[in-house]
């Protein structure tokens, strides 16, 4: 027993003066959105921080907040529209004080709409970072004409397109049918009557698909390969594909490209909240910013951020984006509670429809 | 006095001897189930208010959608383990009683490599092969069989065959044990006494066979109905798969409660698929699983 | 032992079989008559097994024919000869019950259900185990397992009963049992059984005939008694029964006998026989058996000896004592042990350890090859 003691002391011991003097700044975070080499510069400037990244996309993120309270991240990086009702719901987040961020770099309009976005009790809970757009892509040498989101049930492109069967389709669906899915959240009987022709008109394109994509590695091989012509897709990918092939593009829909804004927000039970603030800090400075657009193919919220993209990156977003179609944005809208799972109903019965 | 004392520390060291594998049950299997359970009899009544009872589980039999995908993925698996057992059962037979004792190594470590890589790689594996700019259409095209490309990707016979060929070791495996336990006396008997070579598989070597035959079911069918990968990946725009609603349910829902209450429907039809298996056959469990 | 006016059950013709480049059976013939019990006897891998094999077709001989009721069977496939098998550990299907192994030959050959329901339960009153129909195999004991699978062929009223070694799981007692069923059974269903066994007891208390093998050949066929008391071959001789053996060389042949040097301080007398052509300075060995050695106390009147010939001194070594069956180990001056069989009657002038004995046989109680 004194054995036991005395080694599990001499265990406490040589742990403890690791524990002080290093403090680790756990990140959870999407893919590429801590690039090695900023990491490395960031560990340069703070050698007595330690950085330790965890991959993961919205879903993924609010599962694993809520598992655990709030705990085992210090910072988190949702979009903006994920964060309300899930902080209402689950109460995972904690509200962060916007004194401590330099936002004077920050592009004011989308430093405000996450604000709108993210204030719950006077409480701000999230600051932008990143932000990109969904929409759709084309071959141009194969479709020359496609322009709404629509246009991927168009008969001539049958079994040429592809989307993803997530929210971003139903809502770019409901758009191109002439609704405002974003203005029927306040009335969820109207929204549901818009989610079911939206539906109906995608069981009915079903025939066109030629499979839904499940992420981007599938949608480029896709594309690339020429199988399709024609999807849904993430502004970024997009951008990748135009590298390798000029004719690839991003095509804003008509109705708007609808356009999400990834943010930085505190877990409720993060501990090393000023490691947080000082990576939030870091990666706004200008060059740094350069380095992460670099790495994650999307603008960062700050002022001039076109120019601060990688050269080709820049040109596919010039080939891409006219004045007026950044004008054209379609912000996501918060998600009320209970939209999930109508949205999540609605996918699964396309999903299950056989054929149309 | 001593006998006592000895008694006692027999007992400790039986205890302590069994604890790892009781508390490995106990943390590992007992308790989240016991959580899982008790979570899907939660249901969300407003934000961060939560009611008990059975509603998850009625939803789930109120909405078509969910046990018709739960009847396709069971109808697929009972498919995938019938077919997993047409295609390992011949080469169990060959391992156990045909092949000599080095070939033998050798064909079963064959048979492991698929093992090597996971899931996923297996998968992509089998993307770039079947899609319709892939290796076996380019080949095909190359060859001049056909002439326009064709997709062999995304429909519900890819799923059947990726599922079979990641299942078909774990039919392999109790079924040579099975049928290397055979004693080749009792295949020439069944000749001996007049039987043809239908006769002899069909009398003799599947009833001896019987209890690797089910015990390979059983756990391919649980496998399969279980998998995730494979049908997400290589199925098409209809294949819907029971745990990929699960997965819908707990991750793009946030609807833990239901998705636990769908895994406890996962977990009971199959058991239920098992025990009628287990009754047709006349086999029971400690007769196949526990003894191969 | 073949008569012209009826046709064997069974008769090979020079058969041969090499696996690779063993020789394992080497142009073998033999003729075995309706209704006799023949056994073929021989060491582990003298080839019996593949004999009995090529029988059954499950090997086909290189060379050679095998008739069945006069007919070739070679192009036969296995589970259309009319020719069935005990095996060495019986191969009774555990799946199945007593009535559905015994029926399963049956039913193979399509009979109707009625008539397997009154050939199985027909069978079963044969065997003596009239009630036993509804058992599991791992309910039943040695013994009936070994009737069952017994059953199970004669169900089926074959030309010719293969029986590989079907005693040697058997416990010792089991085993004289059903040594004596065995040949019971052959009696009464009067069908040609071949046992194939490397017991000579077995053989030679069961057959009708048997067969000594030895690498692949066939060194002797005769009756039981024909090959104890007249082996022609050394193998026979040494593989048959128990046997002393000394070996030396020729220094006297007369027309009548012949005498060996062994060697071991004494020379051996035989009556000449044809077996052996060895002239005087060539080597040949001498076999006695235990049963024919005279074993006498040292200090017993010379006068009263029985034989004059062949006698060696030494000492008792052990006494065996197996009621009648009793043995004596004498240690002779060459420290060899030397097998005697002896009367022990309890009384104290029996011999004892320590003892100095005579041994002695007649020149015609002893074989020279």
């Amino acid at each position: 027993m004194k054995a036991i003691l005395s080694s599990a002391v001499v265990a406490l011991s040589l742990a403890a003066p690791s524990m002080a003097s290093a403090e680790t700044l756990r990140l959870l975070t999407w893919g590429s959105y801590a690039p090695d080499n900023l990491v490395k510069m960031f560990e340069e400037k703070y050698p007595d921080i330690k950085v330790e990244v965890t991959f993961s996309n919205n879903e993924e993120m609010i599962a694993k907040l809520r598992a655990t309270g709030g705990a085992g991240f210090d910072l988190a990086q949702p979009s903006h529209d994920r964060i309300y009702a899930a902080q209402l719901e689950y109460d995972i987040y904690k509200p962060l004080d916007l004194s401590k961020i330099d936002t004077s770099n920050m592009e004011a309009k989308l430093l405000d709409g996450v604000k709108a976005n993210t204030t719950i009790d006077g409480e701000l809970y999230a600051v932008p970072h990143q932000w990109g757009t969904s929409g759709l892509m084309a071959d141009k040498s194969m479709a020359p004409d496609l322009a709404g989101w629509g246009d991927l049930c168009d008969p001539k492109y049958k079994g040429k397109t592809s989307m993803r069967l997530k929210r971003t389709i139903l809502l770019g669906t409901a758009f191109a049918m002439g609704e405002d899915p974003f203005a029927a959240y306040s009335d969820l009987d109207k929204y549901q009557g818009i989610l079911d022709k939206v539906a109906d008109k995608l069981i009915s394109c079903k025939d066109n698909i030629k499979a839904y994509w499940k992420g981007g590695d599938d949608l480029s091989a896709m594309m690339l390969s020429g199988e399709i012509v024609a999807s849904e897709t993430w502004d970024s990918t997009a951008y990748k594909l135009y590298a390798e092939n000029e004719n690839i593009v991003f095509v804003p829909p008509s109705t708007g490209a609808l356009a999400w804004i990834d943010t930085f927000a505190f877990p409720r039970k993060g501990k090393a909240d000023d490691a947080a603030y000082k990576w939030i800090n870091f990666v706004l400075e200008t060059e740094n910013v350069k380095l992460m657009s670099a790495s994650t193919g999307a603008m960062a919220a700050v002022k001039g951020a076109k120019d601060l993209l990688p050269d080709d990156k820049k040109a596919a977003v010039n080939a891409a984006f006219t004045d007026d179609d950044v004008e054209n944005l379609q912000f996501f809208a918060n998600i009320p509670p209970g939209v999930e799972d109508m949205e999540g109903k609605t996918l699964e019965k396309i999903k299950a429809a056989t054929g149309g | 006095m001593s006998r006592p004392v000895a008694k006692d520390a027999r007992n400790l060291a039986l205890i302590l001897l069994f604890m790892p594998f009781a508390l490995w049950i106990l943390l590992l299997i007992v308790l989240p189930h016991i959580g899982m359970f008790v979570l899907s009899l939660k249901e969300k009544v407003a934000p961060r208010v939560y009611e008990y009872g059975f509603d998850n589980y009625i939803n789930f039999a109120q909405e078509p959608i969910y046990w018709n995908t739960l009847l396709r993925t069971g109808t697929v698996s009972l498919l995938v383990t019938f077919l997993a057992l047409l295609i390992g059962f011949p080469v169990a037979y060959y391992i156990a009683k045909i092949a000599g004792k080095r070939t033998k190594g050798a064909l079963f470590l064959l048979c492991l490599i698929p093992l090597w890589v996971s899931d996923l790689i297996r998968a992509f594996g089998w993307i770039l092969l079947l899609r319709e700019t892939g290796v076996i259409s380019s080949a095909l095209q190359a060859s001049g069989i056909i002439n326009t490309p064709i997709e062999m990707l995304y429909n519900d016979a890819t799923v059947v065959m990726g599922l079979v060929y990641t299942v078909v070791l774990f039919m392999i495996v109790p079924l040579v044990s099975t049928l290397d336990g055979m004693n080749d006396e009792m295949i020439e008997a069944g000749y001996n006494l007049g039987g043809n070579g239908f006769t002899v598989l069909r009398r003799i070597i599947i009833p001896y066979a019987m209890p690797g035959i089910v015990a390979g079911c059983i756990v391919v069918f649980m496998l399969s109905a279980g998998s995730y990968l494979t049908p997400i990946l290589l199925g098409g725009k209809n294949s819907s798969w029971f745990t990929e609603q699960i997965y819908d349910q707990f991750i793009s829902r946030y609807n833990w409660e239901s998705g636990a209450a769908f895994g406890f429907v996962l977990l009971l039809f199959t058991s239920i698929v098992v025990w009628l298996g287990l009754k047709l056959s006349g086999q029971t469990l400690s007769s196949t699983v526990a003894k191969s | 032992m073949n008569t012209s006016n009826t046709v064997s059950d069974l008769a090979c013709s020079q058969i041969s079989k090499c696996f690779g480049s063993v020789q394992a059976v080497d142009s073998v013939s033999f003729d075995i008559p309706p209704g006799s019990f023949f056994s073929i006897l021989g060491p582990s891998g003298c080839g019996k097994t593949t004999l009995m094999r090529m029988i059954a077709g499950f090997e086909s001989p290189d060379n050679g024919d095998i008739h069945i009721k006069g007919s070739s069977v070679l192009r036969i496939p296995p589970n259309r000869r009319n020719v069935k098998m005990v095996f060495q550990h019986l191969a009774l299907f555990p799946m199945m019950n007593v009535y559905d192994n015994i029926a399963y030959g049956l039913r193979c050959n399509g009979s109707s259900r009625s008539d397997i329901n009154k050939k199985v339960h027909e069978v079963l009153e044969r065997i003596a185990l009239p009630d036993v129909a509804n058992r599991e195999i791992h309910q039943l004991s040695g013994g009936q397992k070994q009737r069952i699978a017994i059953a199970r062929c004669m169900v089926l009223d074959p030309d010719v009963l293969l029986l590989d070694e079907p005693l040697g799981a058997l416990d010792l007692k089991l085993r004289e049992a059903m040594k004596i069923e065995l040949k019971l059974l052959q009696h009464q269903f009067n069908t040609t059984f071949v046992y194939i066994t490397h017991d000579q007891s077995e053989a030679l208390v069961m057959s009708d005939h048997v067969a000594v093998m030895n690498e692949g050949r066939f060194e002797q066929i005769g009756t039981p008694q024909n090959l104890y008391h007249h082996p022609k071959s050394a193998f026979v001789a040494g593989f048959v029964g128990d046997s002393n053996q000394w070996s030396g060389k020729v220094i006297e042949r007369t027309s009548e006998s012949i005498t060996v040097a062994c060697g071991a301080g004494f020379d051996a007398q035989s009556f000449a026989t044809d077996m052996t052509s060895a002239g005087i300075g060539d080597h040949a060995s001498v076999y006695v058996r235990p049963e024919h050695i005279q074993v006498e106390l040292a200090n017993t009147d010379p006068t009263v000896r029985v034989n004059t010939v062949n006698s060696i001194v030494g000492h008792i070594d052990s006494l065996l004592f197996n009621g009648a069956n009793s043995r004596v180990l004498v240690r002779d001056q060459l420290g060899e042990l030397i097998e005697a069989d002896i009367t022990l009657t309890g009384s104290h002038d029996d011999p004892k350890p320590g003892d100095a004995v005579t041994l002695s046989w007649a020149p015609a109680r002893s074989l020279c090859f």
